[in-house]
């Protein structure tokens, strides 16, 4: 694992990248196995056993940092470190560094795991670690950031790569999120009490909410979808001058999406409406960004037909542009009015979550596995082809399932008599969302199936192999 | 110069540097510079060559490209 003192040829650092890529897939699994539990228990409410760590309450804060942050961290650490290295032509700034990420996040993982079925919580959504993991954390994000910049500085190609612009922005802005959403006053070692208060904590919460969407679970996978896609059709990027807009219309527009989270709550009316106003702008960098990935296959479309991992790759994009589509049109007042707190919600998360995040994660890793383990492609790619149907299907069960229970539950809730009373009462709506619920837990079940299949083959493609580090190609001589 | 001024400057400031960086990556100047930076991930396992000054290795336009 040595860098080269003497040794004939340097070497990238894939180990690194080999131990967050399995742990992905194995994340996944975890995290969207708990996915199906939930879901399973909105349908059947007295499944498990009636134990506090059981609950729903607990069970659901598990499931999205799981997903977000064990299945999607450990993507955006494996696949940045990955381009990183090879757009730049140089191993990782520090191996011991990089070890160090990996066993602190996982670290992080663990706590995770433990203390939210313990009820141990600062409840702030997709924030809820409390104060001594967020510590870690913040630990582990500035080693990352270290390692990340520092093997950029050290580049020998001197143009940056646009997926390391990318990875640059989602590193920082991850950095300053955590940090400013997370500060506390400590009361003892498992509970802590916001730093803010009101509707200026409700605020920060959703800057900071809101921004986890737009640089975890976007920025990131950009960058992923920068390299991949090229890699895989053999092609460069449709627009390089359109990735660096869309880079840069990104970062200027997405910070202040974060109000339309806050519609009609106490936080001041002009807020909401500047909140409103940019989640409309961001339909354009969005749909930027997903065309110039789409049109990357312009003269390779055939390619759709014979490569699964493509397949992942392109639909991913196709629900990147459904959802943003989708996020700045429940921003308005009015259609939010109607879509808050009811299904609709769950199912624009979910259609995000599992099309453009999930599935580009997934397409990255079959493209990743076996060339860090010294093989061409996955040991069955038949059944890459397998998982993403099954993951389709499921994808589309969830969110039609939910977009018809939401619109019903906005629908029945806002519903009032010739008296002004309520039409329905609210248990009403909870049962009439009943079937959906069912359906719903049919394509999670699907969906976390397909992750069953890519575990089989990723085991068969790494039982037998020996990992590989590729060699960093030397700079050309002068005269070369 | 209240905080209400230094954000609306701020603003502008910002707005004015996004079509600054539009102009900027729809210059001419920029056309062969990007098509190569367009094939970083593509050749990577080649050795990198001369930076500038030598004559791009590249096809000219990137969309086309093999």
């Amino acid at each position: 694992m040595q860098a080269a003192t003497g040794s004939p040829e340097e070497t990238y650092n894939y180990r690194v990248v080999r131990q967050f890529a399995i742990m992905t897939v194995v994340w996944g699994v975890v995290g969207m196995l708990v996915g199906v539990i939930i879901a399973a228990q909105l349908a059947w409410p007295e499944l498990l056993p009636s134990v506090p760590w059981l609950s729903y309450g607990r069970l659901r804060p598990l499931h999205t940092n799981a997903v977000i942050f064990a299945f999607g961290g450990c993507a955006l650490f494996a696949c940045s470190y990955y381009v990183v290295q090879r757009t730049c032509h140089a191993r990782l700034l520090s191996d011991g560094l990089a070890a160090f990420t990996f066993w602190g996040w996982q670290a992080v993982i663990v706590l995770a795991a433990i203390t939210l079925p313990l009820g141990m919580t600062q409840g702030k959504e997709y924030a809820e670690l409390e104060w001594p993991i967020d510590l870690l954390i913040a630990v582990v994000w500035v080693s990352y950031a270290v390692v990340f910049f520092g093997t950029i500085m050290k580049r020998r190609i001197p143009h940056i790569y646009v997926a390391n612009w990318f990875f640059g922005a989602f590193i920082l802005t991850v950095a300053i999120l955590h940090i400013v959403n997370s500060a506390f006053s400590p009361a003892s070692f498992t509970k802590s009490y916001s730093a803010y208060a009101g509707v200026q904590d409700a605020m920060i919460q959703w800057w900071y909410g809101h921004n986890a969407v737009g640089f975890f679970l976007t920025a990131g996978f950009l960058g992923m979808m920068y390299y991949f896609i090229p890699k895989q059709a053999g092609r460069p990027v449709y627009s390089y001058r359109l990735s660096v807009v869309h880079f840069w219309a990104l970062i200027f527009t997405y910070m202040w999406a974060g109000p339309h989270h806050l519609h009609y709550t106490a936080l001041p009316d002009w807020a909401q409406s500047l909140g409103m106003v940019f989640s409309l702008i961001l339909l354009a960098p969005s749909w930027g960004g997903m065309i110039n990935g789409i049109m990357t296959l312009s003269g390779a479309w055939h390619k759709l037909r014979s490569d699964p991992i493509l397949k992942f790759l392109v639909t991913s994009l196709s629900f990147y542009g459904m959802s943003t589509f989708e996020g700045p049109m429940m921003s308005i007042k009015t259609v939010n009015a109607l879509s808050h707190y009811t299904d609709w919600t769950i199912g624009h998360v979910h259609s995000g979550a599992l099309g453009w995040v999930g599935m580009i994660t997934i397409g990255c890793m079959y493209y990743l596995i076996p060339r860090l383990f010294g093989r061409t492609e996955m040991h069955s790619v038949r059944a890459i082809t397998l998982h993403f149907w099954v993951a389709t299907i499921g994808i589309v069960l969830y969110i039609t399932a939910m977009w018809i229970a939401g619109v019903m539950q906005g629908l029945m809730w806002r519903a009032v008599n010739a008296d002004g009373t309520l039409t329905y009462t609210f248990v009403e709506s909870v049962k009439a969302s009943w079937p959906y619920y069912v359906v719903r837990l049919a394509g999670g079940v699907l969906y976390l199936g397909g992750m069953l299949v890519m575990c089989w083959n990723v085991w068969k493609t790494v039982a037998g192999s020996r990992p590989v580090d590729a060699a960093i190609p030397a700079p050309a001589m002068a005269h070369a | 110069m209240s905080t209400g001024d230094l954000q609306s400057i701020l603003t502008l400031v910002a707005f004015v540097t996004f079509i600054g960086i539009l102009a900027w990556a729809w210059s001419g100047r920029r056309r062969e510079a990007f098509s190569e930076a367009a094939r970083i991930p593509l050749d990577d396992d080649a050795p990198f060559r001369a930076p500038r000054g030598a004559p791009a290795q590249v096809d000219s336009d990137s969309r086309e490209a093999r």
